[in-house]
């Protein structure tokens, strides 16, 4: 639905370049959530700008399903717009107009006769749970109640897909958490692509599907949540996912426990996905085996809709008995990390 | 009308016997509704040259919707240029302009050419600060959605610097207030006429002085006025 190729952006300041995307390649499938997840200034604000070209790439070429955004006439791209809804983090609500007249803003724009418009409305603001709240002014409304009046405006149009750019950053928990529940039933209902910036790995975790981590103007890591959060395969990828899901593990607990002569120790992170959850894999290993299990810490939590576990185990045994207990956990097909 | 009550009190504190009352309320009220004529349509004149040049001011901006650098330089210059000329001399510079439009240059509707035209280039500067006050992300937010340069301007724009606009437009009428008593001078009509002719050239200080007190009443109310609607405007909003 949406191909980003070889982007790359550069701002010219009157005394030096800086280079805020670098040659940045991702795709996006039809009713996919894809989140882009960086660190502030990392230049996933840009990329996002860059779809509905809000920022003119320096180099490089967009396509919105099939057609090429980059190279539209002024015309052309504002009539594509339309097609592309937009949700801010600052929501952008025009203050001077109603909760009804804000949504109807794009229709203005779009163009669309009146008595559809306001019908079409009606729908969007009992879609986001917000028809008692239709002639009230945004100033008298909740972050939480803003952004979903953010999200009706951006359905208006009926668009093919859905930029958000950090649009749960300033709400707190709870609300993120409904806010992020909408986008995923609208995504579900409407199946609504959706293309989200954020720099808060739980909301990756609550709605994605896949991932592109940013890092340095570059995109360093991407495919499925799932399995980057078992196998993260970069510095700040993990880092992300620490802010998420705690593995570190305190030190005097480590080097707690007694060995028995000739055993060594060895400390490894388990994660396991999904149904292999549910069986009684460590039990039978230590059977098999007869090694002594130390569990250190685990914990199981869900990415997107798929349970998600996490276990720290020491093992203690003879050095051959632990490299054979490992294998038999990865023939398992679970991910095993030796910290 | 308040003129004519502040003035049943007055004669006996001035002691200005001299001055036949039902004359002096006659020409004072007529002075008055002279002042509150030209200073309506000026300011209405100034808005319609001086808003649209504002918004230009605006948005030719560097990265902005209309974005045309060499316009905005030379509007920008032209504009202090003009703001740059004290009103007097202004008054007598565009004679021949003012003589070209209306055919003379004694009188109220003649002293509306110089009002209107001196207003312009501030009313543009102060729509230029009320649109500046806009955050970017509603502009942003429009574009996001496909809208063009006037429906920016006319949807975006100018309702969300509304409260602030009708500031400015009090700003204006009373600087117009006080541009027309020195328009009176010349020959410009209204109470500035009343006063230089009979109140300073005839020394009837009775005259001066309640020419002043009517002035501060017009500005006082036009700003009282002004504060109402904005606040009214920001009100609905909250």
């Amino acid at each position: 639905m949406i191909q980003i190729e070889h982007l790359t952006k550069i701002y010219q300041t009157p005394s030096q370049q800086v280079l805020a995307l670098d040659d940045v390649t991702l795709s996006v499938k039809k009713g996919e959530i894809f989140g882009i997840i960086g660190l502030s200034g990392a230049g996933k604000s840009t990329l996002i700008r860059c779809i509905n070209m809000l920022e003119k790439p320096t180099k490089g070429s967009i396509y919105v399903d099939g057609r090429e955004i980059t190279s539209l006439a002024r015309r052309e791209l504002r009539s594509e717009r339309q097609k592309i809804g937009m949700i801010f983090q600052h929501f952008n609500l025009l203050s001077s107009r109603t909760v009804f007249e804000n949504v109807l803003f794009p229709l203005e724009i779009a163009k669309v006769p009146l008595d559809q418009a306001r019908a079409r409305v009606n729908e969007l603001l009992e879609l986001v749970g917000l028809a008692d709240k239709a002639n009230v002014y945004p100033g008298q409304l909740s972050g939480g109640q803003k952004q979903r009046v953010g999200i009706a405006r951006a359905l208006a149009n009926n668009p093919k897909v859905l930029l958000s750019d950090e649009a749960t950053s300033a709400l707190d928990p709870q609300t993120t958490s409904s806010i992020l529940k909408l986008l995923k039933d609208i995504n579900r209902q409407l199946n609504l692509t959706i293309l989200l910036i954020t720099h808060d790995m739980n909301v990756i975790k609550q709605v994605c599907d896949r991932v592109a981590v940013i890092d340095n103007s570059r995109i360093v890591e991407i495919g499925d949540v799932l399995s980057i959060f078992s196998n993260p395969g970069t510095a700040i990828s993990k880092s992300f996912i620490n802010a998420v899901v705690k593995t570190d593990i305190p030190e005097d607990l480590i080097h707690a426990s007694q060995v028995p002569q000739g055993h060594t120790t060895r400390l490894i992170r388990v994660s396991f996905i999904g149904s292999s959850a549910g069986e009684p894999i460590i039990s039978s290993m230590i059977k098999q085996y007869r090694i002594d299990v130390n569990i250190l810490y685990g914990n199981i939590d869900r990415v997107k809709d798929t349970p998600f576990g996490n276990l720290v185990l020491e093992l203690i045994g003879e050095t051959s008995l632990l490299d054979q207990s490992m294998t038999y956990l990865r023939e398992r097909g679970l991910e095993i990390e030796v910290l | 009308m308040f003129e004519a009550t502040a003035l049943v009190s007055l004669p006996c504190l001035m002691g200005a016997t001299t001055v036949e009352y039902s004359w002096l309320i006659e020409k004072v009220s007529l002075a008055t509704w002279e002042t509150i004529y030209m200073v309506v349509i000026s300011t209405a004149l100034a808005y319609v040259m001086g808003l649209p040049l504002g918004v230009i001011l605006v948005t030719t901006e560097k990265g902005h919707i209309l974005e045309n650098i060499p316009l905005n330089r030379i509007l920008g210059v032209v504009i202090n240029i003009f703001r740059s000329i004290p009103f007097i001399v202004f008054l007598i510079l565009i004679i021949p302009l003012t003589r070209l439009i209306v055919g003379g240059f004694i009188g109220t509707v003649a002293s509306m050419v110089p009002l209107t035209l001196a207003a312009v280039p501030f009313v543009a500067r102060l729509v230029e600060t009320s649109l500046k006050e806009i955050e970017w992300g509603l502009i942003e937010a429009a574009l996001s959605m496909g809208a063009n340069a006037w429906q920016i301007i006319t949807k975006v724009l100018l309702p969300e610097a509304s409260p602030s606009l009708i500031l400015g437009v009090a700003i204006t009428a009373i600087n117009l207030v006080g541009y027309s008593a020195m328009a009176g001078i010349v020959g410009g009509g209204g109470l500035g006429t009343l006063a230089y002719y009979y109140g300073f050239q005839r020394y009837q200080t009775l005259v001066l002085l309640v020419t002043v007190i009517i002035l501060v009443f017009m500005v006082q109310g036009v700003q009282v006025l002004g504060d109402s609607l904005a606040a009214r405007a920001v009100k609905r909003r909250r």
